[in-house]
């Protein structure tokens, strides 16, 4: 697999997003029942997105890992689940910013998606607390694959339950993304696409990041050992 | 803890799944033979120990006390009920999922394990089926207790539309918990880790046990027959059909050393 | 959902919808600004490194 130029992928995130945030506040219309505040839907949903993808995508390398042992798909997986970590903590800040302006409430618990991702997120703050209590790298790398295996299959699975849980009597308090008006989802899937290549972007910053301190750890223990 | 001078249960057994006399050291014993084996030694050990169960079923019966007096309460009934009884239960499972490898991981059981040539799912399963044991003693013990304790509507009339909630979260919670157990116990903070693994991944399983079980805890039938709805029912099979079959498929990894 | 392209948008929530981009943004510069200390932190290893090497080099010579 060749790896995506970093140049490229900056320039097509910088482009996209200048696209994306010019259709949201320029040509997306205005929603009648929230107004305004609707606008937070072409950040919020994208990332949320862009979220659940990364935490699946950081499960399939670690099935990756497994199977071949090459411990570039552990690398992957690392990095897919930590930029989802970020990534969603973002979604919960927006989350809760829409539901204040929306509801009232910095937090609320009819809304099965905001509910959804707060479980996974507290499963998935303890990836790294898992990872750094493993000292031999091996087998460190192997526990955090089966980690993020089983994360993975937790999280279509979560959202099924969380929102079979979720009241019918409440309505829905941040709307849904079907039937939208073709502007609006033009402007939706142009957002996605900025989202998605952000976060591939970051991702091979980080990837990079850290294939360079791992290549100059390994010089410096040979210096360390001819002298 | 094993006593000075002794061998300990755990190391001392595990030779008896290969060292069968009269059997060739080639042919791998079947699965199921391995199963039992592992199983009777689990639950031999946990009977002579008594590590787990006591501790679990004390937790439980404590923490319905503190609840009366959290919730300045003398009786509770219908979800709220529900959720203290499932809350109670999936806490003191909690203590059951730390203690299940420790004594492995500490004392050598696993080295004699894995130098056997058998299929090393065997002992998921066992150690699944013996969590499974210890939850369902747990709930002989614990479901009474709550009953007695804190229950409003008389528990005779819930108790059988209860039984399938149980076994099926039970279920769930040992799948779930024998492998986040098997995650957590050789890594440096276990007794903290596992429940922060396992409880996340227990959430779905408490949204279908709490809601499956709520409208039997009305002291007047609140509609339907007296039996669990089937939505919540259906959800905790999938979910343990599906978790059941990840751990199988992934247990393998995390004892290859 | 239906839409009005002619409903004003309610004052109160200017605020908001700004507060959510600028979280985001915020959070993105973060980052970006942590894996620029770790460049600097790399580059300077990166130079400690070639330096040794150098000196090896001179002694063996």
């Amino acid at each position: 697999m060749r790896r995506p130029s970093l140049r490229v992928l900056s320039i097509a995130t910088i482009a996209a997003f200048c696209v994306s945030l010019s259709l949201v506040f320029f040509y997306a219309p205005i929603e009648a029942e929230e107004g305004f505040l609707q606008k937070i839907f072409y950040l919020h949903v994208p990332l949320a997105i862009v979220t659940l993808c990364g935490f699946v995508i950081g499960g399939l390398c670690a099935i990756a890992h497994l199977r071949t042992r090459d411990q570039r798909w552990d690398l992957r997986s690392y990095v897919a689940i930590h930029m989802s970590l970020i990534f969603g903590v973002a979604v919960l800040i927006t989350g809760s910013i829409w539901a204040r302006g929306s509801w009232g409430h910095w937090w609320v618990w009819s809304e099965p998606t905001l509910v959804s991702f707060l479980i996974i997120m507290l499963l998935y703050a303890t990836y790294q607390p898992l990872r750094f209590a493993i000292e031999d790298p091996e087998r460190q790398a192997r526990y955090a694959s089966v980690f993020a295996i089983t994360a993975g299959a937790f999280v279509p699975m979560n959202f099924l339950a969380v929102r079979l849980s979720a009241s019918y009597l409440h309505p829905r308090v941040l709307g849904s993304s079907s039937n939208l008006p073709a502007p609006m989802a033009l402007t939706f899937l142009v957002s996605l696409a900025a989202v998605a290549l952000l976060f591939a972007t970051l991702c091979t910053y980080e990837l990079a990041a850290k294939r360079t301190r791992i290549l100059l750890k390994a010089r410096s223990r040979i210096l360390g050992y001819q002298s | 803890m094993s006593a000075p001078g002794k061998t300990s249960p755990h190391a001392a057994m595990s030779q008896d799944v290969h060292a069968r006399p009269g059997r060739s050291a080639h042919a791998p014993t079947g699965t199921a033979k391995v199963v039992r084996a592992l199983l009777r030694k689990e639950l031999l050990v946990e009977l002579r120990t008594l590590e787990s169960i006591p501790g679990m079923s004390l937790f439980a019966v404590t923490t319905f006390v503190v609840f009366h007096f959290a919730l300045n309460q003398d009786t509770v009934s219908g979800q709220e009920a529900a959720g203290i009884l499932w809350v109670t239960l999936l806490f003191a499972a909690m203590l059951g999922v730390n203690r299940l490898f420790v004594a492995d991981a500490d004392q050598g059981g696993f080295d004699g394990f894995l130098l056997a040539p058998v299929d090393r799912t065997a002992l998921l399963i066992a150690k699944a089926i013996a969590l499974l044991a210890y939850l369902l003693v747990l709930e002989l013990i614990a479901v009474p207790a709550f009953g007695l304790l804190l229950l409003g509507p008389p528990l005779g009339q819930a108790l059988p539309g209860l039984l399938a909630p149980l076994a099926l979260g039970d279920i769930g919670v040992a799948a779930i918990g024998t492998l986040v157990a098997a995650l957590a116990v050789r890594t440096r903070a276990r007794d903290l880790l596992g429940p922060l693994l396992a409880l996340p991944l227990l959430v779905p399983i408490v949204i279908g046990c709490a809601r499956a079980s709520a409208p039997l805890f009305y002291a007047t039938r609140v509609g339907g027959d007296g039996n669990p709805p089937l939505r919540w029912l259906g959800t905790l099979a999938l979910y343990d059909l599906v978790f059941g079959l990840i751990a199988y498929a992934v247990f393998d990894f995390l004892l290859e050393d | 959902m239906t839409f009005l392209a002619t409903t004003l948008p309610e004052h109160s929530n200017d605020g908001y919808v700004a507060a959510a981009y600028i979280v985001f943004f915020a959070i993105v510069l973060i980052y970006v600004a942590i894996m620029a200390v770790r460049l600097g932190r790399v580059e300077r290893k990166v130079r400690d490194l070639s330096a040794q090497e150098r000196e090896k080099e001179r002694e063996t010579v």
